[in-house]
């Protein structure tokens, strides 16, 4: 029995037992991470416009442009709230391959290269995407359709779906390797490693990967695969006072602009680091930094803690959750969501080293929002369908 | 079973997530801590960095104040000039350290490329001039008085010019170009190491600081900077300005009213260039007019000169050398105030008055043999005449030596001799620091020479440094020398023996020589101004000012310079009256007649004394000490002509002239327009309107 059958076969039954009519799921949404979500949103319009506002005497047009983002987003994750999530695992694979499709034709001609990132798909009047941001959700999905069937007989996952899914997950890692994009094929392997811890592989066997990947870390360190360039910014964070107008810039001037917010900020738009445009990327990888100098302490752990509602709201979603599927992907989209955040974050305020990865719902960035957004949605679209009357 | 498995593999996948949870809440507290560590207590840190790389301090430079003379004409002024300045610390960041950018730079400007990088490397031990003597972190200024085009192809194509900037300076500019140069001093930008020993001041200068390197801007450097002013502007991290975050105007500078009378330093200016030219040997000459009454300069020249708009925007290696080579003849040194000459027959006013105070008496009669002998040598008169029985008065009209070598020789012998006593008197050498020499004046202008009175201490000192060479010389002798002259070098060998083992004495031909102002004795033009200014008025030896009165820009008095009193001569008035009738009679009877035929003496008379000191080697130095009107006097000149021949025909013609421009005098005694009204000296600094200029 192929995979896909096997997909197909329970689409079958549980369709049967329990429907919930798609304008409903609507109003079945957990109206909590709904409410952090879209503050989240909200604040990442304003800093958006307070870090892009100077670029240009009166310039608004770049967060027009997020709000219209952010607008699709809430389309995106209305309409996949309403979709059966089941349905989707039926189309997983097809997912899947799709997105992969998008990472391969990243690589041909048709890409383009945006800030070092061969990441890129022009689609005309301005507008971009990124293919790599969809992959995140067709491997989660591919990831969860794999191991959600137990062996016969077992609890955990068929040792043939844990191969063919470390395959799925090597395989897009790979394609988004040669952009390159470190950041996102971190978040890849990231949600593998969700998907293996909450799939029930045993400890040993995720010991063992844990292992694997650390040597393949090492290889790649020592073999020196990456471009010197990944190597410095990685390395800076360690000591960006070695070269502050160098590789360091970035971690000592955001560094300036968050601790400079001090208790309570300099007030949305007083930033003076943020209107010196001091810190570079600062609408997109580097949006935290707006937080916390606009609004201080009080406003940065503001916006770590609405991810913290998104991040514990969505465990709760995986843990009643019924069925193994929806319990994988709303916790490797947990992963995802939480790894982006704690990178991001970590990265503004000297923890964790510069990989170019956005703030979720906070960065400027058209597809990640997208991406995001339905997420969310699917996200919204499992709890739905786990409360029983 | 199904339902058992269902079970426990929910089981199973609840643990997992449970470690998940239990990790997300970790790394979400860790970012917590750590934001609380960067935001809470790191914070002000943080802000005061930020507050670093956020804004710039522009330091706005303060006008600096005008120069003027003692009717209110600008000796000194500013213009405004266009100035190109460099950024090294920029070019130094680009691959080929800047060479396309000053490349480009010389296209625009129209210099050699290699001008360009001369002119902004660090001045140094074995660079040469042009080099920037400033602090290496500010801009370089690389060219002044650019057109407007030129600055506006810079200020345009900045992507072609990083850390090129063109903007507007004030520059010093001196109407009266040669004239006076020494004594007004010149700018030029302060070095690193004076902004590292000035504390505070660092704060206070920006690239283009200029400090007061000599003469009155040396001097009142401090009242004619003003205090720059600040801008604090906040900066993107392109450096472009956002914003002026706070402000401090700049105070202008005081302006310096001086008593100097830029007309009668014209006069004075053409009347040593004059005196130069009829003197085909002179190699410089000085020339000082007092006011004798208050002891306020209304005139120093020395010659040559030099136009000190030179140092404006930077000067060129060759104008540079030029300024301090032997040939040019030094024009950066002041002859009237740095330069030590023999004052010749000029000292013997101190020498009279120290014969009055050793009780020789003032109407006694002495004799002016042709020649006199000191021990066993002969001191002759002038060309070997005597004069016969003299008073005081005839010996200093007629310049009788004679009488003077004998007081010398006497007052000498009196304290000791050869063997001295244990306390000397020596009257000569008191009364000529009584009258100011040997020691500085003090006048309001740097580098004073502080001339030479040789007495016995001085030559025991001179003796304790030279024995050493004095008697390696008495056993080598002069090899070199004897090649081509054996008759010096013996001469020289000999004289090296006597100073090895008796140079500290003071012998009876010292004290002979120091009687008229020869030999040792050593005084500046200055000096010999003020010691005749105080023997024909109150006998107050006054320490001279060019400086008058600091004055705001808008004119309201800050504070006027007062003339110190030095010191006191030990005369009084009647015998002070009779030196003075004595000089009276010199231009018309004595030494200076030949120059003074023609002068009105019964409209201005005019008093004085030549001096003609001999130099070994040279030509005589020329003096005339004079003062005028001989009913008391209001203006003292002196004027001394280095090489010049006698004082009679080579200095006392240019005291003249410049008497003939002060009381308006044509050359046959005819009336012409006098440069001061009614020959009078200005008695109050002229008052300033609002705009800063003369009401």
């Amino acid at each position: 029995m192929s995979s896909m059958d096997r997909a197909l076969s329970v689409r079958g039954d549980s369709l049967a037992r329990r429907t919930v009519g798609a304008s409903s799921a609507l109003w079945r949404m957990d109206g909590v991470l709904l409410v952090a979500v879209v503050a989240l949103c909200v604040i990442g319009t304003l800093l958006v416009w307070s870090s892009t506002r100077t670029w240009a005497p009166g310039s608004t047009g770049l967060v027009k442009k997020h709000m219209l983002n952010v607008l699709i987003g809430a389309g995106l994750l209305a309409g996949a709230a309403m979709v059966d999530y089941r349905w989707l695992r039926a189309y997983a694979p097809v997912i899947y391959l799709l997105s992969l499709a998008g990472l391969v034709l990243v690589i041909t001609p048709v890409g383009s290269t945006i800030n070092g990132s061969h990441s890129w798909i022009l689609l005309g009047g301005g507008f971009a995407v990124q293919p790599s941001e969809f992959a995140k959700l067709g491997l989660v999905l591919l990831l969860a359709m794999l191991l959600a069937q137990p062996a016969e007989g077992t609890i955990r996952p068929r040792t043939l779906d844990v191969v063919l899914g470390l395959l799925a997950t090597a395989l897009a890692m790979g394609l988004v390797m040669l952009q390159p994009d470190l950041g996102t094929t971190m978040v890849l392997g990231v949600i593998a490693a969700g998907a293996l811890l909450i799939g029930g592989v045993r400890k040993r066997w995720i010991g063992l990967l844990a292992l694997l990947t650390l040597a393949g870390a090492a290889a790649v360190w020592f073999l020196e695969l990456l471009e010197p360039y990944q190597v410095a910014r990685f390395t800076a964070f360690l000591n960006p006072s070695t070269d502050p107008r160098g590789v360091g810039y970035n971690s000592t001037q955001s560094l300036l602009a968050i601790g400079s917010g001090q208790v309570f900020g300099k007030g949305l738009f007083e930033g003076g680091q943020t209107t010196g445009r001091f810190v570079p990327e600062q609408h997109t990888d580097f949006i935290f930094t707006v937080a916390g100098e606009e609004f201080g302490f009080l406003g940065s752990t503001a916006v770590v803690a609405l991810l913290g509602v998104v991040l514990l709201r969505g465990i709760g979603i995986a843990r009643r959750c019924e069925d193994r599927f929806g319990t994988l992907v709303a916790g490797m989209i947990v992963c995802w969501f939480g790894f982006q955040a704690f990178i991001n974050v970590g990265m503004t305020i000297g923890m964790m080293p510069i990989t170019g990865l956005p703030l979720p719902f906070v960065s400027y960035g058209g597809t990640a929002t997208f991406a995001n957004m339905a997420a969310v949605g699917v996200l919204q679209a499992i709890h739905a369908r786990e409360q029983r009357l | 079973m199904r339902s058992v498995s269902r079970g426990a593999g929910l089981a199973l996948v609840r643990g997992r997530l449970f470690v998940l949870q239990a990790l997300v809440l970790t790394l979400l507290a860790v970012l917590g801590v750590r934001l609380y560590q960067v935001q809470v207590v790191r914070g002000p840190e943080f802000v005061r960095a930020a507050t670093e790389t956020r804004t710039r301090q522009v330091v706005v430079p303060a006008v600096r104040g005008q120069i003027l003379d003692a009717r209110g004409r600008p000796l000194v002024r500013n213009r405004t000039t266009l100035v190109v300045s460099v950024d090294r610390e920029r070019l130094a960041k680009m691959p080929d350290r800047g060479k396309a950018v000053l490349d480009r730079l010389a296209g625009v400007l129209g210099h050699p490329p290699r001008e360009m990088r001369e002119r902004i490397r660090a001045c140094g031990p074995g660079v040469g001039k042009p080099c920037w003597p400033g602090s290496p972190y500010q801009p370089i200024p690389i060219a002044g008085d650019v057109s407007t085009r030129q600055a506006l192809q810079i200020l345009e194509r900045q992507e072609s010019f990083p850390g090129v900037t063109a903007e507007i300076q004030a520059v010093r500019q001196y109407p009266l170009k040669t004239a006076a140069a020494q004594v007004l001093g010149y700018l030029q930008p302060i070095t690193q190491e004076e902004l590292d020993r000035r504390k505070g001041l660092a704060d206070a200068f920006s690239g283009v600081d200029l400090m007061g390197r000599d003469g009155l801007e040396s001097v009142y450097d401090d009242e004619l900077r003003g205090t720059p002013g600040l801008r604090r502007v906040a900066v993107d991290r392109m450096g472009k300005a956002l914003g002026v975050e706070r402000q401090v105007a700049p105070t202008a500078g005081h302006t310096l009213i001086t008593s100097i009378d830029a007309d009668v330093q014209m006069v004075v200016e053409r009347a040593l260039a004059n005196a130069m030219k009829r003197s085909p040997k002179a190699d410089g000459a000085a020339g000082v007019v007092l006011d004798a009454r208050t002891g306020r300069v209304i005139a120093l020249g020395s010659v040559p000169s030099y136009d000190p708009g030179i140092w404006t925007g930077g000067i060129s290696a060759a104008e540079y050398d030029k300024l301090l080579s032997e040939k040019a003849g030094k024009p950066l040194v002041s002859r009237a105030i740095k330069g030590e000459f023999a004052p010749g027959s000029t000292f013997k006013v101190s020498s009279v008055a120290a014969m009055l105070r050793d009780g020789y008496p003032l109407h006694g009669k002495y004799d002016c043999p042709g020649s006199f002998m000191v021990g066993n040598r002969p001191f002759n008169n002038f060309r070997g005449i005597g004069l016969g029985t003299l008073t005081l008065h005839t010996a200093l009209v007629k310049s009788c030596d004679t009488i003077f070598y004998r007081a010398g020789y006497e007052m000498w012998q009196r304290d000791g001799g050869i063997k001295p006593k244990r306390v000397v008197k020596e009257p000569m050498a008191h009364m000529a620091r009584a009258f100011g020499f040997g020691s500085r004046t003090g006048i309001d202008l740097p580098g004073e020479s502080a001339g030479r009175i040789p007495d016995r201490k001085w030559k025991a000192e001179l003796w304790d440094q030279t024995r050493e060479q004095s008697c390696k010389r008495a056993k080598t002798g002069y090899p070199d020398v004897a090649k081509t002259d054996p008759g010096r070098a013996e001469f020289l060998k000999r004289l090296a023996h006597e100073n090895c083992l008796e140079g500290y004495q003071f012998r009876a031909g010292d004290a002979a020589n120091f009687s008229i102002g020869q030999g040792d004795v050593l005084v500046t033009p200055l000096q010999l101004a003020t010691a005749y200014a105080a023997l024909v008025t109150d006998g107050k030896v006054r320490s001279p000012r060019v400086g008058w009165q600091l004055v705001r820009p808008d004119g309201t008095p800050v504070r006027t310079i007062d003339v110190p009193v030095r010191g006191k001569l030990p005369l009084n008035a009647k015998e002070r009256a009779y030196i003075k009738n004595a000089l009276s009679q010199v231009p018309s009877d004595g030494t200076a007649a030949g120059a003074f035929t023609g002068w009105p003496m019964d409209k201005v008379r005019i008093g004085g004394k030549t001096g003609t000191a001999e130099v070994w080697g040279k030509e005589d130095t020329a003096w005339f000490a004079s003062f005028a009107p001989t009913q008391n006097p209001r203006f003292v000149v002196v004027a001394m002509v280095s090489q010049g021949g006698m004082g009679g025909s080579a200095a006392a013609p240019a005291v003249r002239e410049i008497y003939e421009g002060i009381y308006g005098f044509t050359k046959d005694g005819k009336r012409a327009k006098a440069v001061l009204p009614a020959g009078r000296p200005a008695t109050e600094p002229p008052r300033l309107g609002p705009d800063g200029t003369v009401d």
